[in-house]
């Protein structure tokens, strides 16, 4: 244990450090869970390939070829799997700190029995972040193989993917957790899936260009973290880098810091009575 | 069972209908106080599925395939596909971990045993109360793909029924299979390696003829293909009339199999 | 309230609890020293489990003085909470993990190492008699068995300070036995034990001074023997009175005792000697179906501080 002294002198660099290493025991605590059941968690990757091979295969014969802005033309498998990447590091991320956290925080009360402990609050957030982390990650790790297995790999700039993929997991993870504080009852999980996930899932240019729409609903659609997500991701895959993917970068960073103060202090309010 | 004469057992038919009517009355109850809401995403769903995937891949489609879907268009092909993939989709949520809850979470059932209800009567109760589901559901569905001007034929209406036979036989093999289940990981593997599947792959956002033989066959022995078929013949008025009694024979036998296994598997769950 | 300042494990001055405009506990004061048994009694709804939860750092402080082991809960929640242990009102297991995962993840929570959690698992499940269901889901275990896994986990730190809210609420009588003697060890080594109770037996058996509250306020403090003494007499008469209207008992009994107590199925007769006083009832011929003289306990002051409707 640190001494209090330590503690005082050590910059806020190294107290969050602090809280992300004591964080791990969650993380371990979710290992234990998943233990005899990580088939579960790892049968999630047959989702975004479904999605691949079917709209790949099924809607791509028919589309055959979507044009870039710098005048390319590419498969529309090649156009949309960047965006099913981005979807599934989105998906896990929300699943677990939407759907399982809102039953340890509400019927479980797993968390009351932690609060016991030298764990705080913060370090359960960070510690559910971080496994909803891994959790996408591995999702993002198979996509990724599949894709260069299927050749839609177009750049050598795709070597930032997996980084970038995470980032992207980590940013929906701080929002689930800043959203599941605020569901009261299984039917507010409509709330967050019906009137957020689904609609940017449908309007944020995973299965077409957005200028298909008009430019006022096209603002609207740029607001989204998975519209910056999947225009970030493709970018790196097809090789079109440019300002607008910096902007995204930008964009994606500040709505992640926006989401972990949020998340924190819904977390504190709920848990502390 | 086989044992019993038929007239006795039209007779425990009606007697169980009845009582059955007292667990949709309790599902009412529940459901009433969410109910706005409940529509209100049973609309906002297929219309944003529709907006974003007819009209959006739909645009791309009639840049560089525009004959594939013929005059309704993809967004036409797509409507009543998704209409059979939503019925699918509730059906499937209503019949797994409401019922689960209601056997060992919850432990309704249980209460409602010590009353003069029997198995039987949950069964056809909750049955019911999924078929009433559906039907609201598919009417608001029916509406939006009026809105998109997708249902052209007066036979849309048939629609519903439809929609309700093919969401009612997910929903008895479920309801069959949740007894079953000590825990919900079953459902995570049958949502993961049915539901999304047949989402995907039962004729519903691309014809099937986009997919190698295999894929095509195996399509074919799925209930969602014959309901969507059945669905996308009704509304867009092309049904074809010597493929539409076997769709439905499909359904019904399919439907009847389920009711049959659910009412075993329920009563010797219950009676653990 | 005695001692130094300095010697009190905690030490509690004005402390306050709200809940927006409700007040749960109204500015307490009391210390409890290193290495005793202080007992919270209380009837439903007085502000125990308030104050509990103030002290293992699960509530924040609203108003007044706490400072757990010489620090703060406000800013050094994480080093109190390191040498306490909980064992909170309603049961907060972890119910996706076994029995035995619970002990060794609680463990894991402290930084206790592996080898050292597993020994301790180990003694504490045969402590509560659970080691037979080591490997089951804590689901399906009984309420009492359930009750006694919290039991086990609040003690895998070896606790400085334990917290014991009900604890042995749900327990049969071997099992309660059995914790009584267990926390009698436990302190006997030194540790410190705060615990609230509805069962006077425990509180008597178990605590070295004890708290009353009442309405969110500590209406009595001190050892057990000296609340008897302060608050109730020597012996207590029972009375039984059947069907028998009460009111028509009314000024009956007027001048009997020091102080006549109704209960909704008895009445308690205060006085020295049991006995006389019972003489007295028959002498007076009032019909009483049955009669029971007995020494005074620790439910008398409870019922004699918090009791409802006193005569005289
Ligand atoms: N989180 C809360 N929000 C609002 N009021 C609360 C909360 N927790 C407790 N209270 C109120 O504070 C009062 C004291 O409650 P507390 O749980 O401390 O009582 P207690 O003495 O432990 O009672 P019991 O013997 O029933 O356990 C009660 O009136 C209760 O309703
Ligand atoms: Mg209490």
């Amino acid at each position: 244990m640190a001494s209090p002294v330590a503690v005082a002198t050590q910059g806020g660099l190294g107290r969050a450090w602090d809280v992300v290493w004591r964080a791990r025991r969650l993380v371990e605590r979710n290992v234990l869970v998943y233990r005899h059941q990580w088939i579960v968690i790892l049968s999630g990757v047959a989702e975004p390939i479904f999605y691949l091979i079917g709209i790949g295969m099924g809607l791509g014969g028919l589309v055959r070829t979507v044009g870039l802005p710098d005048g390319r033309s590419i498969s529309y498998t090649a156009y949309v799997a960047p965006a099913l990447l981005a979807t599934a590091a989105m998906n896990g991320a929300v699943f677990e700190t939407i759907f399982n956290v809102f039953f340890k925080l509400n019927f479980r009360k797993t968390y009351d029995g932690i609060l016991a402990t030298p764990m705080g609050i913060s370090e359960i957030a960070i510690g559910e972040m971080l496994w909803a982390l891994m959790r996408a990650s591995l999702y993002a790790v198979s996509m990724l193989v599949l894709m260069t297995a299927l050749g839609l790999i177009l750049s050598p700039w795709a070597l930032l993917t997996l980084p970038v993929t995470l980032f992207v997991a980590a940013t929906f993870s701080a929002t689930g957790l800043a959203g599941t504080a605020f569901l009261r009852t299984v039917q507010d999980f409509d709330i967050p899936m019906g009137l957020i996930v689904m609609p940017m899932f449908l309007f944020s240019g995973t299965f077409f260009p957005i200028s298909a729409y008009p430019i006022p609903i096209q603002v609207f659609m740029q607001a989204t973290p998975l519209f910056h997500s999947i225009s970030l991701i493709r970018g790196l895959t097809t090789g079109l880098m440019g300002l607008e993917q910096v902007w995204d970068f930008a964009y994606l960073v500040g709505f992640f810091s926006l989401a972990m103060v949020i998340a924190m202090r819904r977390m504190e309010r709920k848990l502390i009575k | 069972m086989s044992a019993v004469p038929a007239r006795a057992r039209t007779g425990a038919v009606a007697l169980s209908l009845r009582p059955a009517t007292h667990l949709f009355h309790r599902n009412w109850l529940v459901y009433k106080r969410i109910w706005y809401r409940s529509l209100f995403f049973g609309f906002l769903q297929p219309f944003m599925f529709l907006a974003a995937m007819g009209l959006g891949v739909g645009a791309l489609l009639a840049r560089s395939n525009p004959t594939a879907f013929g005059p309704v268009g993809y967004i036409g092909f797509l409507g009543p596909g998704l209409l059979g993939a939503t019925v699918m989709q509730t059906a499937s949520f209503e019949s797994t971990y409401p019922i689960m809850n209601k056997i060992m979470w919850g432990r309704n059932y249980e209460a409602i045993l010590s009353s003069p209800l029997s198995t039987r009567n949950i069964v056809l109760g909750e049955l019911g109360w999924i078929a009433f589901r559906i039907a609201s559901i598919a009417t608001i569905f029916l509406t939006v793909l009026v809105i998109f001007g997708i249902a052209r034929s007066p036979l849309a209406v048939l629609a519903i029924p439809v929609a309700g036979l093919t969401g009612l036989g997910f929903a008895s093999w479920l309801i069959a299979f949740a007894s079953t289940q000590l825990n919900d990981i079953g459902f995570s593997w049958v949502y993961r390696f049915v539901i999304n599947p047949l989402f995907l792959f039962s004729g519903t956002f691309f014809p099937l003829t986009q997919m190698p033989q295999a894929v095509q066959v195996f399509a074919w022995l799925t209930p969602l293909f014959h309901g969507v078929e059945l669905l996308r013949g009704l509304i867009l008025g092309s049904l074809d009339l010597g493929t539409a009694p076997w769709h439905l024979a499909y359904l019904l036998a399919f439907f009847g199999i389920g009711l049959l296994l659910a009412d075993r598997s329920l009563a010797r769950r219950l009676a653990s | 309230m005695s001692g130094a300042p300095g010697d009190a494990l905690v030490r509690a001055r004005k402390l306050t609890k709200r809940f927006g405009s409700f007040t749960a506990v109204d500015g307490i004061d009391f210390d409890v020293r290193p290495a005793e048994a202080f007992g919270f009694l209380g009837p439903n709804g007085a502000g125990k489990t308030s104050t509990m939860r103030m002290i293992a750092c699960a509530s924040p402080v609203t108003d007044g003085d706490l400072a757990v082991i010489g620090m703060n809960p406000a800013s050094q929640a994480r080093e109190i909470k390191a040498r306490l242990g909980v064992v909170p009102q309603v049961d907060n297991l972890d119910t996706e993990l076994t029995v035995r995962e619970n002990l060794e993840m609680y463990a894991r929570y402290f930084d206790i190492p592996g080898s050292v959690a597993r020994s301790r698992a180990d003694e504490l499940l045969e402590f509560v008699q659970l080691a037979e269901r080591a490997k089951d889901q804590v689901e399906p275990l009984s309420g009492g068995m359930k009750r006694r896994l919290t039991i086990a986990r609040a003690l895998i730190n070896e606790p400085q300070l334990v917290i014991l809210d009900e604890p042995t609420t749900g327990l049969d009588p071997q099992a309660r036995h059995l914790l009584w003697d267990r926390l009698y060890r436990l302190k006997q080594r030194g540790a410190t034990l705060i615990i609230t109770t509805h069962y006077m037996d425990e509180a008597e058996q178990l605590c070295d001074r004890l708290v009353v509250m009442d309405k969110a306020r500590i209406v009595a403090e001190g050892s057990p023997l000296e609340l008897i003494e302060r608050y109730a007499t020597r012996e207590v008469l029972e009375l039984r009175f059947g069907d028998v209207k009460r009111a028509s008992l009314d000024g009956q009994l007027q001048g009997l005792a020091e102080r006549v107590e109704e209960l909704p199925d008895r009445t308690l007769v205060y006085t020295d000697d049991g006995e006389a006083a019972l003489d007295e009832v028959h002498r007076r011929n009032i019909p009483v179906q049955s009669a029971l003289v007995r020494r005074a306990s620790l439910e008398d002051v409870f019922l004699s501080l918090t009791g409802r409707s006193l005569v005289e």
